[in-house]
C-alpha cells in the first residue's frame, strides 16, 4: 500500500514536488468550496431574508424549484408532464429488458405510439378534454428533455437512412445524403436554430403555422441527424463485405440484408458513437435560449433577474450546471458500461 | 414574400448601416456599409477564434499529457478536468464566465493588475498597446527568417547524417533558433518600443486597449471548453503508440528523451491532427455562442442586428451560411489531403 502510494506520488524528486504543490491547491480549492456548498450554506427558509451565512442560498432553488422543472407551465396541470415522464420510463425500462417476448415489434410500436401521445397529453386540447397549454409556457428541465428526446427520435432514423444513402449505389441518393450531411455539419447549430425559426414559416403554405418549439426541435434534428449519419457510417464500415454479400448469395433484397443482416451489427459497432451524438444533442438544446424559448439553462438564465433574488447566480449556474453534469456524465457511463459487456460477450 | 413586402438581392449590402458596433478592430463605425458590418463580425470571430486555439492547444496538449501521468495525482486532476468540461454544455460556460464571474469583478478602481500594464475589471481586460509597431514587424520577420533557416539546417543534417551517418544536434540548435532567439527579438523590439499603457483617469482606465468582457467571457468558454477535447484527442493518439515500439526503442539503447522524439510523436500525431482539426473547426463554429451575450461576431451583428434592421432574412441566412461552409469546407479538404498523404507514408 505505501509502497504503491510511494510509486505512484513520489517516485522522483519532481514527482514529490508536483504532487505536493497538487495536494495543496486542491486544498486551497476544495475547503471554500464545500464551506460555501454545503456547511456554511443556507438550506431551509422562504425569502432571500433567510439567507444569513456566507455560504450558498439553496433557498432560492427551493423556491424556484418547480419553475426549475416546469418553466411556466400552469401548476394545476402539471402532473400531465408527470404521467408523461413516468410514461416513458416505464415503457423504456420494460423494452431494456432482453427476454421480453416481441421485443422488436414492440419497441416499434412504442416508438409510433408514444411520441404523438406524449405531445397530446403536454398540449391538451385538441379533443381531448385537457386544458390548453401552449409551448410558450413549456419550459425547465422537461423542455430540455423534451426537445433532447423529440430531436433524438427524429434524427436516429433519418440519420441511418442518410449512412445507407450515403453509401448507396444510385449516385442521387449518393449525392443528395453527402449534400444533406456535409451542409447540416458545416454550419453552427446557433444558425441552424435561427434558420429554423426565421425560415419555416416563410417556406411553409399560408396558413401552416409551424409552432416555435417544433421549428426548434426540426433544426436540431437535422443537424444531429447528419451526425448520427456519421457515426452510424462508422459502424457500417468496419463490417467486412462478406456479410453483405454472403445475404445476397442467399437471395435476400437489400432492404431485408439491412434490416436483418448489416444494421445490427452495424449499429451495434456505432452504439458508442451514437451515444456521443446523443450526449452533445442534450447539451445542444441549452441553444434554444437563442430564440427565446426557456429551457433548463434559460430559466435559470432567466431567474437571475428576478428581483426578489438579486446575486444567486452562482446558485443557479450551480444547480443547472449539476444536472446537466450528472446526465451527461451517467449516459457517457453506461455507453461505456455496455460496450465493456458486448466486447466481453464477444470474446467468450 | 413579394405579398409580405420584403425586398430581395443583395443590394442591402452598400447600405448605411446605422449598426453601433461596440468592440471592433476594422475602425468601422454606424455610417459604414451593412457590407463593412459583416467583415467586422468576420475579424471577430476570427480573432476570438485565434486566441482560442491557440491557448487550447496549449491547456489541452498539458492536460492530455498530464492524464498518461504515472503520477497518480496529477492523471487524476486531468481526469477530473475533462469529465468537467466535457459533461457540461458550452453555452452553459459562456454564461457562466459572462454573468458569473465577470460580472461579480470589482469596479476599475479596484482591479486586479499585472505588473501594473495589464488590468482585469469588470469592464472589461485593459491591455498595453504599441504605439509604433515597427520593432514588433521587424521581430517578426526576424522569427519568420529564423523559422527558414531551421527548416534548411534540418534538411541538410537529414542530408548530412544520410550520406556521412554523423549525427548533428539539430533539436537544442533548434530551441535556440526558433525558441530563444524570436523571445529575444520580441523582448528587445517590446522594449524599444514606446507602450500606451492603460491608467486608471477617475472612475476608468484611459489609454491601451480594452477587450470587452463579453470577449473575455468567450474566449475563456471557448478554450477551456475545447481544451477538454483536444486533451482527449491528444491521449487517443499518444495511446495508439504500441508499447512494443517504445519497449523496442529503449531496447536499442535510445534514451527516454529520444523515444518520446524519434518513435512516440512521429506516431502520434498522425492520429491527433484530424481530431485536433475538427476541434478547431468545432472552436470556429462554436465562436457563434457569443450571439449568445452580444459579442459582436458574425451571427450576432449580421444575423441578428443586420437582420432585424433589413429584414432580408433570405440573403443574410445564406450569406452567413455560406461563410461557415466554405470554412468547414476548406477544413476538410486539407484533412482529406492531410489524411491522403498520411496513408502514403505508413505502409
Amino acid at each position: 500500500m505505501i509502497q504503491t502510494l510511494r510509486r505512484r506520488l513520489f517516485a522522483t524528486p519532481i514527482d514529490a514536488v508536483v504532487t505536493i504543490l497538487g495536494l495543496y491547491i486542491a486544498w486551497r480549492i476544495a475547503v471554500p468550496l464545500v464551506h460555501w456548498l454545503v456547511l456554511d450554506a443556507t438550506w431551509h427558509g422562504t425569502t432571500r431574508e433567510d439567507c444569513k451565512g456566507d455560504g450558498a442560498c439553496w433557498v432560492f432553488i427551493r423556491a424556484r424549484f418547480g419553475q426549475f422543472m416546469y418553466g411556466q407551465y400552469p401548476v394545476p396541470e402539471r402532473w400531465r408532464v408527470d404521467v408523461v415522464a413516468v410514461l416513458f420510463v416505464l415503457v423504456g425500462a420494460a423494452l431494456s429488458r432482453r427476454n421480453l417476448p416481441h421485443r422488436g415489434r414492440l419497441a416499434l410500436a412504442a416508438t409510433i405510439v408514444l411520441p404523438p401521445l406524449g405531445v397530446v397529453l403536454l398540449h391538451g386540447a385538441w379533443g381531448t378534454g385537457l386544458r390548453l397549454v401552449e409551448t410558450r409556457e413549456w419550459g425547465g428541465l422537461m423542455l430540455t428533455l423534451f426537445l433532447t428526446l423529440y430531436a433524438g427520435l427524429i434524427a436516429g432514423p433519418l440519420g441511418v437512412l442518410l449512412a445507407l444513402g450515403r453509401r448507396s449505389r444510385l449516385p442521387l441518393i449518393r449525392f443528395v445524403s453527402v449534400v444533406f450531411i456535409e451542409f447540416w455539419r458545416g454550419v453552427p447549430i446557433i444558425t441552424v436554430i435561427f434558420l429554423a425559426s426565421i425560415l419555416l414559416p416563410l417556406i411553409m403554405p399560408t396558413g401552416i403555422d409551424v409552432d416555435r418549439l417544433a421549428r426548434a426541435v426540426i433544426g436540431l434534428a437535422f443537424v444531429i441527424a447528419a451526425y448520427m449519419a456519421e457515426a452510424v457510417r462508422g459502424g457500417l464500415q468496419a463490417l467486412p463485405d462478406g456479410q453483405t454479400e454472403a445475404a445476397q448469395a442467399l437471395g435476400l433484397g437489400y432492404w431485408r440484408i439491412q434490416r436483418m443482416i448489416v444494421l445490427p451489427q452495424a449499429l451495434r459497432i456505432a452504439l458508442p458513437a451514437m451515444t456521443n451524438e446523443f450526449i452533445s444533442l442534450f447539451k445542444s438544446t441549452t441553444l434554444v435560449l437563442i430564440v427565446s424559448i426557456f429551457d433548463l439553462l434559460g430559466i435559470a438564465q432567466a431567474a437571475l433577474a428576478d428581483p426578489a433574488w438579486v446575486g444567486m447566480n452562482m446558485e443557479a449556474y450551480v444547480f443547472a450546471g449539476a444536472i446537466y453534469w450528472f446526465a451527461c456524465f451517467g449516459m457517457s457511463q453506461w455507453s461505456r458500461l455496455r460496450e465493456k459487456r458486448l466486447r466481453t460477450a464477444h470474446d467468450r | 414574400m413579394l405579398k409580405a413586402g420584403i425586398a430581395s438581392g443583395f443590394n442591402f449590402l452598400w447600405r448605411d448601416s446605422g449598426i453601433e458596433v461596440p468592440f471592433n478592430l476594422t475602425g468601422y463605425k454606424p455610417s459604414d456599409t451593412i457590407l463593412a458590418l459583416l467583415w467586422t463580425g468576420i475579424v471577430n470571430t476570427l480573432l476570438v477564434s485565434a486566441v482560442s486555439i491557440v491557448v487550447a492547444t496549449v491547456i489541452g496538449f498539458s492536460v492530455g499529457l498530464a492524464r498518461l501521468s504515472h503520477n497518480w495525482l496529477l492523471s487524476a486532476f486531468a481526469t477530473f478536468y475533462v469529465e468537467f468540461v466535457r459533461n457540461i454544455p458550452l453555452l452553459f460556460f459562456v454564461l457562466f464566465w459572462y454573468f458569473g464571474v465577470l460580472a461579480a469583478l470589482p469596479m476599475p478602481r479596484a482591479s486586479f493588475g499585472l505588473f501594473d500594464v495589464v488590468f482585469l475589471n469588470r469592464r472589461g481586460l485593459s491591455i498595453p498597446t504599441p504605439q509604433d509597431v515597427t520593432g514588433l514587424r521587424l521581430a517578426l520577420l526576424a522569427t519568420v527568417v529564423l523559422i527558414g533557416a531551421q527548416v534548411l539546417l534540418v534538411r541538410w543534417a537529414h542530408a548530412r547524417q544520410a550520406r556521412t551517418g554523423r549525427d548533428f544536434p539539430v533539436w537544442p540548435v533548434g530551441a535556440v533558433v526558433c525558441g530563444v532567439l524570436p523571445v529575444l527579438a520580441f523582448v528587445a523590439a517590446g522594449l524599444a518600443t514606446s507602450w500606451d499603457v492603460p491608467v486608471l483617469r477617475g472612475f476608468n482606465y484611459r489609454g491601451g486597449f480594452v477587450l470587452v468582457p463579453e470577449f473575455v467571457a468567450l474566449f475563456a468558454a471557448l478554450s477551456t471548453y475545447t481544451a477538454g477535447f483536444i486533451a482527449e484527442a491528444v491521449r487517443g493518439g499518444i495511446l495508439s503508440v504500441r508499447q512494443g515500439q517504445i519497449d523496442a526503442a529503449l531496447a536499442l539503447g535510445l534514451s527516454r528523451g529520444r523515444v518520446i522524439r524519434l518513435v512516440v510523436i512521429p506516431q502520434a500525431m498522425p492520429v491527433i491532427i484530424p481530431p485536433l482539426t475538427s476541434q478547431y473547426l468545432n472552436l470556429v463554429k462554436n465562436s457563434s455562442f457569443g450571439a449568445a451575450i452580444a459579442y459582436p461576431e458574425i451571427v450576432a451583428v449580421f444575423m441578428g442586428s443586420a437582420l432585424v434592421s433589413t429584414g432580408q432574412s433570405i440573403e443574410i441566412i445564406a450569406i452567413t451560411l455560406a461563410i461557415y461552409l466554405t470554412l468547414s469546407l476548406a477544413v476538410s479538404l486539407f484533412m482529406n489531403w492531410y489524411n491522403a498523404r498520411h496513408k502514403l507514408v505508413t505502409r
